[in-house]
């Protein structure tokens, strides 16, 4: 009996005995019922028929750094809630519910690693977070991420999984799209490479700029990327969206990134691109 | 009868006060005093302490000042350069080469149509990817002609369609807040009606931006906001006030640089009032601007993206 729908959509935790974490799950695109320790070992990717759970930051970067590589850079305060913002929640409630299920401060974890021996800095967003979205906060680390990298001169590696511009922060987020291209200014400015990674999702206000402004863009496979969300489209056009939409090999096929990569690639990928990259000693 | 007829037809009765006075020498003082302060105070209620939801409605008007006649009236001379190179044209973004106060520069805008076909074709604003990609070629034109870039902003947003993914509208957007956020010469974004989201920002990435006053400029149309966070569209007059996509509240957000006064009754009352108000505000920017050095100009720029949203209480 599925007790939760998952944050990661698609697959259900399955109580078998008590309170405790459920120790099975099922994935709703195949239907089968899978050893969640299994799963997880298999990097959320189903290993039945190959659908894709989406990663938390901290599990992204887990799967992409050696290991204890990662140093989490410290991020500027921002004024929280700048318009006082409600809907049926307050924003305020709704920050602190995400701290809460999430133990992250906000959607953005940023830091400095390794991969494979190559030190990056690398920004991720965690989807679980009011869908990933970019506030003020996201923009700031975005930006700090890209100031830090440009400064240390070792090569930007941007994780997206987001939904788009923060809603509750209003103008306010939707020109942070300004704010994280201007730190991508200070990237070119430096000569230091810039690699983005887009997941599920990568949509709106984070494609829209700093998401699609890379040097080399790996998609992952299971990605979703476009600007307006498949729903709104069909809302707005009318339009019937043709199989595959949006899909990492749409975006291949339509020259919209360098390479599709499946999961457990990704970080021979990226070792790869950075090797390629690296400056000569 | 509504108050906006009413009004008019007061106002009508003072035109013919004030013609019979001047026509027959009629002492008509007291009277015309009377049914001005009349007018004066139905005005006053009508309009300037409109909600955020009626500021919405007049900044969709179809008969708002905008698109192409706005251009025509407001430069002396408009050059129109088309295409993208790559995919096709859009009419929902235009531009080309303008002069203005004697000034050359290139100017940028929307276009929704006047009439039923043109707003079909230009998708009422909603500019597609070509359009964002010719909007970013002719960026780089006035950067290598070194001329100011001026927007003039009216969009619901960016056209949500299967082509305009394929054709990649996001980065296209990203590609144009980046062109503009570098341009080598000064550059002014004046919000005539919607700011729409990523379709408004792609252009509003300025030295300075002016908003009229009932233009608006939000993240998302406050009908989906009340869908996505209310999950009722009904409730967007009140999702229309949470967003704060006013002019005056953006001015009080330190947003935008100036609230342009409308005629009262809205721009589309006196489309040559609204005009030069749009002109002496975008001339005095342009000449303020052109004072700075290009690197005062883009630290300047640079500085005011870098820090938005970051200063404040709690920062």
């Amino acid at each position: 009996m599925p007790i939760r729908k998952d944050k990661r959509e698609r697959y259900v935790e399955v109580e078998v005995s008590g309170p405790r974490e459920p120790l099975w799950v099922r994935c709703e695109a195949c239907g089968e019922l899978i050893f969640k320790r299994k799963l997880q070992e298999n990097q959320y990717v189903c290993p039945r028929c190959g659908a894709y759970f989406f990663l938390s930051a901290r599990e992204r970067i887990v799967s992409l750094v050696d290991p204890e590589s990662f140093r989490e850079l410290p991020l500027p305060a921002v004024p929280e809630d700048p318009l006082g913002f409600a809907d049926q929640m307050s924003y305020r409630e709704r920050l602190a519910r995400s701290r809460q299920e999430t133990g992250l401060n906000e959607a953005a974890v940023v830091g400095e690693a390794r991969i494979a021996d190559h030190p990056v800095t690398l920004a991720v967003l965690d989807f679980r977070f009011i869908g990933g979205s970019m506030g003020v906060a996201v923009g700031e680390a975005l930006y700090a991420a890209q100031a830090h990298a440009a400064r240390a001169r070792t090569p930007f590696v941007f994780v997206v999984s987001s939904g788009g511009a923060r809603v509750q922060e209003g103008v306010l987020a939707l020109l942070q799209m300004v704010k994280v291209v201007a730190g991508r200014e200070l990237l070119a400015q430096n000569g230091v490479p810039y690699i983005a990674v887009l997941t599920y999702p990568s949509t709106g206000g984070v494609l829209a700029s700093l998401g699609s402004l890379a040097d080399v863009t790996l998609a992952e496979e299971g990605a979703l990327i476009g600007f307006a969300g498949p729903r709104v489209i069909e809302q707005t056009t009318g339009e019937r969206l043709p199989p595959g939409f949006q899909t990492a090999r749409f975006a291949l096929e339509h020259g919209l990134v360098d390479q599709v990569v499946p999961r457990a690639k990704l970080r021979e990928e990226l070792a790869k691109v950075l090797e390629v990259l690296a400056e000569e000693p | 009868m509504t108050d906006e007829e009413r009004l008019k037809v007061l106002e009508e009765k003072a035109a013919e006060l004030r013609r019979l006075a001047e026509q027959d020498g009629l002492d008509l003082h007291e009277e015309l005093a009377v049914l001005e302060r009349k007018i004066a105070e139905l005005r006053k209620q009508l309009y300037l302490d409109l909600s955020a939801w009626a500021r919405v409605q007049l900044a969709r008007r179809p008969d708002r000042p905008s698109g192409l006649p706005f251009v025509q009236a407001l430069c002396e001379a408009f050059y129109e350069l088309r295409g993208d190179r790559v995919v096709g044209d859009d009419p929902a973004l235009r531009g080309g080469l303008a002069r203005l106060g004697g000034k050359r520069l290139v100017l940028l805008f929307h276009h929704r149509g006047a009439t039923p076909e043109e707003q079909r074709a230009s998708r009422f604003g909603m500019a597609s990817a070509q359009g964002y990609w010719k909007a970013k070629r002719l960026m780089e034109v006035a950067a290598r002609l070194r001329l100011p870039l001026l927007t003039l902003i009216n969009t619901p947003g960016a056209y949500p369609g299967v082509q305009a993914e394929a054709h990649n509208v996001a980065g296209a957007i990203a590609a144009c807040i980046w062109t503009m956020l570098r341009h080598p010469a000064p550059t002014v974004a004046v919000i005539l009606g919607e700011g729409g989201s990523g379709g408004a920002v792609a252009l509003a990435a300025a030295d300075r931006v002016l908003m009229l006053e009932n233009a608006t400029y939000s993240v998302i149309s406050p009908e989906g906001a009340a869908s996505i966070l209310w999950k009722d569209a009904k409730v967007a007059p009140k999702a229309a006030e949470a967003l704060k996509l006013t002019a005056h509240d953006l001015h009080e957000l330190g947003v935008i640089d100036e609230v342009i006064p409308e005629p009262l009754g809205g721009a589309h009352t006196d489309f040559s009032a609204t005009v030069d108000g749009v002109r002496r505000a975008v001339l005095r920017y342009l000449e303020e601007l052109s004072r700075l050095s290009l690197d005062e100009l883009l630290r300047a720029r640079y500085n005011r993206y870098r820090h938005v949203g970051a200063q404040g209480p709690g920062a």
